[in-house]
């Protein structure tokens, strides 16, 4: 008897301590309201928003990455009064869906897909609220009309563009480049012509002009879908670009398929790839964190990936500096021409789950100049820019992401955002991803793989 | 008492933990004391001690398992029936075709292949002096993570460029016994469909030490007797392991074969550590389910996977389960 009932206890207490750490769990983090800026005259335009709470929901879930946004709010708090409760979660993309259905939608969520806001707006009718004026009025002020397109949905304005990152880099070590005399080229002939003068300069060995790699776990093939997207706006045009991605030109058109073979004249040629890995196959099995380490050795010259890749320096050569005088730098991908510029990119986007006066005023609020500059301020290690035209690029301390600054708002810039964020999921994270591996992998060919990504298209 | 359900603050937290193990404490204590009650009718401790597994059960299996099948007959939004259309998808599209292909390739290698191995190791360390030794050996896989065997196996498959001088070393086992022995070496993973014999190499290996335990234990059943028996009517070698051994430990062979064939059908760590998420046409069906559902958003297509997967898997547990039954009333 006594033998279970010592049992019995232990039972309890190892269920309560199962509860005890779920508890410990659920937190959330609030912003004190103590610091911020001096000067509220900018913010009369939100009202007296006293004792009012907004709730935010976002991706960003780490400490260290929430910070800077949670102290960014703190001018708007201070001067209108408002309380902003932020939340992270790992999950959101898999959250979101849920909560708004289950109808406890948070006030503003930061969606990092356009394809996610339409599916939000056309599945949960209602739900989503249009932004307001203030709000809608600031993004015709301060952004390029591209990124209130990606913000809307039939035509219909809902959310507002927050960050933004650029996409259409290649990396490159300045030093290396100095040493054998080449320079940064400015059109695509050019850059095809140092392709081969790199092939020229190292006969005979297994230093190679470029160096790629593909492979993110479920995620295989992305790396490939950008230099798709970045071809397709270099070949076609941004027009072309809008049609394929809304699917008025099918995914096997010529069109498509010639870009993608323009891709193809680097990507699966053995002369240009893949230094420091191998031929063209191994493409498909070199992690792309780690497809850019062979610069740093001299077995490759050039890496096309995305701005956030500076980070990624620092994990193959704890040493190696990156900006123009760096070990490491990048130039934007050229285009055909010298005075076309387009700009493969992405960002967030803050969609509004309520029409409540503060959140709409919150709303406005993150399009506003006034936001820019305190999430700039609030991220003193850099990694984070808009493309709010009056954000002051002195405030970016980042190299990489002052040149990104510079390329979007350059006057010539056309920007697209990322082809297979807009594509519905089943292609843009499915049979995209699949078929660029297979194209890689298996030695596809061009149409066959438009053939079958264009089959694979959900029907309306 | 707001803070009592949103709680904010360190110590509001602490107030919501002590008070939360109070109340499991109160509600366990209650429980303890009643089931004791001898004058209590039967049916109250019954409930009170299934009831929690019965709910557990009903909302965390049955209730999402009835929500699949539904699932599978609608499109995915879960709004509109779409009939068998899903289906007709899985069966009729190419890519799928592949999957299928695969999933029939593992599931009719890896339990045959394994528990062969298992049997035949089995027999032949059998009462040798390095018995333990050797058991331990093949055992070893099975306490690795599936994930840690794929990622030695990943090694052992591992390729490196020759180069154009072609005097880069081979850092994968496999790639470099192929170099002394005059070949070239080969990029395993990517010339389908030998890559899914690789992957399935990788499941035997981890299975096989499973079968073998198992068996050896079936083996060290058989009373001496019949050894003794057969071996005096003239039984030798492969004729008293095909006569005597195997047929002593049918039940056991059956009982390996359908668990193996259960866990490889729910394989899916090997396929997505080692092929990039099931890509190079190595996909199997647990591995597809999960792209469609969650990386696709295709639940439909994901939900009618897991049925099919689950229309799969009952016929061999049936059997498994009337397997055992027999082998235990034999004893």
């Amino acid at each position: 008897m006594s033998h279970a009932r010592v049992t019995r206890v232990l039972v309890a207490a190892a269920s309560a301590t199962a509860l005890l750490a779920m508890a410990a769990c659920s937190s959330t983090a609030t912003p004190s309201t103590s610091t911020a800026a001096g000067d509220c005259a900018a913010y009369t335009q939100y009202g007296d928003l006293t004792g009012k709470t907004v709730s935010l929901f976002t991706s960003i879930a780490s400490d260290s990455e929430a910070k800077p946004h949670i102290d960014s709010y703190k001018p708007f708090e201070k001067c209108t009064g408002a309380t902003i409760k932020y939340e992270g979660s790992r999950d959101f993309e898999a959250q979101l869906p849920v909560r708004v259905k289950a109808g406890n939608a948070p006030d503003l969520a930061y969606i990092p897909q356009p394809g996610l806001l339409a599916t939000l707006v056309t599945e949960n009718p209602g739900k989503v609220f249009p932004a307001g004026d203030l709000a809608s009025k600031n993004v015709d002020t301060y952004y390029q009309a591209a990124w209130k397109g990606y913000g809307s949905v039939d035509g219909k304005f809902y959310a507002v563009p927050v960050g933004a990152n650029v996409k259409s880099f290649v990396w490159y070590s300045p030093k290396a480049f100095s040493d054998k005399g080449y320079t940064v080229p400015a059109t695509w002939d050019e850059l095809m012509a140092l392709s081969d003068k790199i092939v020229a300069d190292n006969p005979n060995s297994d230093v190679k002009p470029w160096c790629a790699g593909i492979e993110s776990g479920g995620a295989t093939g992305w790396p490939a879908t950008d230099w798709i997207e970045d071809l397709m706006l270099r070949v076609n045009g941004a027009d072309v670009y809008d049609q394929w991605v809304n699917h008025t030109v099918p995914f096997n058109d010529p069109k498509v398929v010639a870009a993608i073979d323009k891709a193809g004249t680097i990507l699966k040629d053995p002369k240009y790839v893949n230094g420091g890995f191998g031929g063209v196959k191994t493409i498909a099995t070199t992690p792309f964190a780690e497809a850019g380490a062979p610069i740093l050795d001299g077995n490759c010259f050039m890496h096309r990936q995305a701005s956030f890749y500076q980070a990624n320096w620092a994990t193959f050569d704890k040493k190696a500096t990156v900006g123009p005088d760096g070990d490491i730098w990048a130039f934007y991908l050229p285009s055909m021409t010298a005075d076309s510029k387009p700009v493969l990119g992405g960002g967030e986007f803050a969609a509004a789950f309520s029409d409540r006066p503060e959140v709409q005023a919150f709303q406005a609020y993150l399009a506003s100049p006034e936001w820019s500059n305190a999430k700039a301020d609030a991220t003193p290690n850099g990694g984070w820019l808009s493309a709010n035209n009056k954000l002051d690029v002195n405030k970016l301390t980042m190299p990489v992401d002052k040149l990104s600054y510079q390329i979007l708002s350059d006057e010539k810039a056309v920007f697209r955002f990322d082809g297979s964020d807009l594509m519905p999921s089943k292609v843009g994270a499915g049979s995209f991803w699949k078929e660029m591996t297979n194209w890689i992998a298996l030695d596809k060919s061009s149409q066959d793989v438009a053939d079958a990504i264009e089959k694979s298209w959900p029907a309306k | 008492m707001m803070w009592l359900l949103k709680p904010e603050t360190l110590p509001e937290k602490l107030a919501v933990m002590v008070v939360a193990i109070l109340l499991f404490a109160v509600v366990m204590g209650l429980v303890l004391a009643v089931v004791d009650r001898p004058r209590l009718p039967k049916w109250v401790p019954v409930a009170g001690y299934l009831g929690p597994a019965l709910l557990l059960i009903t909302f965390g299996l049955l209730w999402p398992g009835m929500l699949t099948i539904r699932n599978s007959f609608y499109d995915h939004t879960g709004n509109t029936f779409v009939g068998w259309d899903n289906f007709a998808v899985i069966f009729t599209d190419e890519a799928f075709l592949i999957v299928i292909r695969n999933t029939l390739l593992w599931v009719a290698l890896v339990p045959t292949l394994a528990t062969a191995l298992g049997l035949v190791y089995a027999v032949l360390v059998d009462r040798t002096r390095v018995e333990k030794f050797a058991k331990t050996l093949i055992f070893l896989p099975m306490a690795i993570s599936m994930v840690g065997a794929s990622i030695i196996w990943k090694f052992v498959y591992e390729y490196r460029d020759p180069g154009v001088r072609g005097d880069l070393p081979q850092i994968g086992l496999l790639n470099q016994i192929v170099v002394w022995m005059g070949g070239e070496p080969q990029q395993w993973l990517l010339i389908p469909p030998a890559n899914t014999f690789m992957l399935i190499i990788v499941m035997i290996w981890i299975q096989a030490g499973f079968a073998m335990t198992v068996l050896s234990a079936a083996i060290k059943a058989i009373p001496d007797e019949t050894i003794e028996a057969a071996k005096v009517d003239g039984a030798m070698g492969l004729r008293l392991f095909f006569f005597i051994t195997v047929p002593s430990v049918r039940p056991a062979i059956i009982v390996v074969l359908t668990t193996i064939a259960m866990g490889t059908l729910k394989a899916f760590d090997i396929v997505y550590t080692m092929a990039a998420g099931g890509n190079f046409d190595t996909s199997i069906i647990a591995n597809e389910f999960y792209t469609q559902s969650f990386n696709q958003n295709q639940q439909n297509i994901g939900a009618a996977l897991a049925v099919l997967l689950f229309v799969m898997v009952v016929p061999i547990v049936v059997y498994n389960v009337r397997q055992m039954r027999i082998s235990e009333g034999e004893r």
